[in-house]
């Protein structure tokens, strides 16, 4: 429960001051999962934010050590869990770096629409819940409506809504199904429209712009020092995009404009993100027109399973690669690989460190939700009352199966 | 990104020897620093205008159980003007006292505080060291190599291993 503990009294003039610790949370809606803050307050004015995570910690690097390499995908979905797709992706990039592979062509079109997707899908639910925590509630009824959409789509691409885990080293687990094209195609247009709506309903609300604007401030340089990555940091001014400056998949063969907005507010940090969906949906487009045919696994039998299922009744050979393959995994040479991808919250890297075998020697998460957190601690933003902590939290937009791993 | 086109030597010659050039790694170029000398040269990566260091990724604590030296922090550096990536590596002893990065880029607070939680790794100079995941009065540290995964047996975790007691092997 929220309960306030008096730590000051003192009698002035105009009368009696408190100084008072809130806790908000773990259990509170605007914290987006189980986040306590601990507030330490002049009435409504707010001195000192202290967060306390590791509510959700579930060990995932300790049982990284002890999964292997296949068996961790679904780990790495439970991280960011609205946008597993790029989990997924981030931790194949750094497993390929160290074993020298690349996936095939079109398996790496499948991959970056599948991270678009799921971009949009995180970023919806933060264009309405930012806004449902200022008080503005019908905005998320919206959003999760068409969120809908990217959910089905990944039910009819993967199977599953949420922890796809999609994504195998070397490629993704099987080719897009039949009709899928057309579908996400139609998605892009409904969803375009919808966008649009977002902006009357939300841009032109003075009620919800006196609540974002000009409140939470980061300048570039501290947002850089505080290691905000991804939209937040954009918002900040700073013209940075992974995505971009060191492309990975086939980013360096689309064409998109990097968002970057120059006040660092927590109006900023939303808008970034709107307009971050329409150039997901410019990415998926053009990823769908220039999509080649073609295998989606890498041919290596030691590595992946057989493209060609039949194989496994006619062919011994297959069948020795699959059952070891099944059953212990596959080797991955020693050595280290830092991987970056854009995540949606920000930069997503994944350190792998290798001793050989089928199981990382250690494998870390450089989540963004996590670093991105920890700048409501510090004293670099504009933070004056209570109500004001609920906006810089949603704006923000932390998700704490991230922060906490 | 190669080393080749790092202007890295410039920086590194202060530190006679101390500070190794490592680019077997394929990824990015990596540095082996001595703890002694890691603020400084974090300080002098961050503000020399040819590399711009300004922007800390990530700290990773690794356990290199039963080997020595035990620990080691590897820093993930990115230079958000250039676009580059380094890798610095700092060995620790056992027990592990590492220097503070803050002073040099505010991130490191909360991944000083994991690896603290994490490996027991002390960080001096640190404001605010305390556990960051587990609960405070929680003993050991899960990331260690020698921590069971699946924890030690107690009220709340029956399936647990049980404790060694000191001294019996």
């Amino acid at each position: 429960m929220t309960e306030a503990t008096v730590i000051n009294e003192v009698t002035t003039d105009t009368g009696l001051s408190r100084e008072v610790l809130l806790n908000l949370g773990p259990q509170h809606p605007s914290t987006h999962g189980v986040l306590r803050l601990l507030l330490q307050m002049d009435g409504e004015i707010i001195e000192r934010v202290e967060p306390h995570i590791g509510l959700l910690h579930r060990g995932t690097e300790k049982l990284f050590e002890s999964f292997t390499y296949t068996q961790i995908f679904p780990l790495t979905d439970r991280l960011d869990y609205l946008c597993p797709p790029s989990n997924n992706l981030g931790y194949a990039l750094a497993v390929e770096g160290l074993l020298g592979i690349e996936a095939p062509e079109r398996a790496q079109y499948i991959r970056v629409i599948m991270a678009e997707l799921s971009r949009i899908s995180g970023h919806l639910l933060i264009t309405g819940a930012l806004p449902m925590d200022v008080g503005a509630m019908t905005s998320l009824l919206y959003t999760m409506r068409d969120r809908e959409m990217v959910m089905d789509l990944m039910e009819m691409i993967t199977g599953v809504r949420m922890h796809t885990s999609f994504c195998r080293v070397g490629g993704v687990r099987e080719d897009l199904p039949e009709g899928a094209e057309a579908r996400i195609l139609e998605f892009c247009d409904i969803f375009a429209a919808r966008i649009s709506d977002y902006e009357t309903l939300l841009d032109n609300n003075r009620i919800f712009l006196a609540r974002v604007e000009n409140i939470g401030n980061i300048t570039g340089e501290d947002a850089i020092a505080l290691g905000l990555s991804g939209p937040n940091l954009r918002a900040s001014g700073v013209d940075w995009d992974i995505r971009r400056d060191e492309p990975y998949e086939i980013y360096g063969q689309v064409e998109f404009d990097v968002i970057v907005r120059q006040d660092g507010d927590c109006y900023d940090r939303w808008k970034c993100r709107v307009d971050e969906m329409r150039e997901s949906l410019r990415i998926i487009r053009q990823c769908i027109g220039q999509m080649p045919k073609g295998d989606v696994l890498v041919d290596d039998p030691k590595i992946a399973f057989p493209v060609d299922k039949d194989l496994l009744s006619h062919s011994m050979e297959t069948h020795i690669h699959h059952f070891l393959l099944s059953a212990n995994g596959f080797k991955v040479p020693a050595g280290e690989f830092y991987s970056a991808i854009e995540a949606p919250k920000g930069e997503l890297g994944y350190y792998l460190i290798s001793d050989g075998s089928e199981k990382p020697f250690r494998l870390k998460v450089r989540s963004p939700s996590f670093v991105n957190l920890q700048s409501l601690t510090e004293r670099t933003t504009n933070i004056k009352y209570l109500a004001d902590v609920i906006a810089m939290l949603g704006s923000l937009d932390p998700v704490m199966g991230e922060v906490d791993k | 990104m190669v080393a080749g086109d790092m202007p890295l030597a410039a920086v590194l010659q202060p530190y006679d020897q101390r500070v190794s050039l490592d680019q077997g790694a394929a990824d990015m170029p990596c540095l082996l620093v001595p703890p002694d000398d890691l603020v400084a040269l974090c300080t002098q990566l961050r503000d020399d205008p040819s590399l711009r260091f300004d922007f800390l990724s990530d700290i990773c604590a690794v356990d290199i159980f039963p080997k020595t030296p035990r620990f080691m922090l590897v820093y993930h550096l990115f230079s958000v003007t250039h676009k580059w990536r380094l890798r610095l590596k700092c060995c620790l002893d056992d027990p592990a006292i590492a220097p503070t990065v803050i002073p040099v880029w505010t991130t490191a607070n909360w991944h000083e505080r994991e690896a603290y939680d994490m490996y027991g790794i002390h960080f001096d100079g640190h404001p605010d060291l305390r556990r960051i995941y587990m609960w405070d009065g929680f003993d050991g540290y899960p990331m260690r190599r020698d921590f069971p995964l699946r924890g030690y047996k107690d009220d709340y975790n029956p399936l647990g291993v049980e404790p060694v007691a000191e001294g019996s092997e």
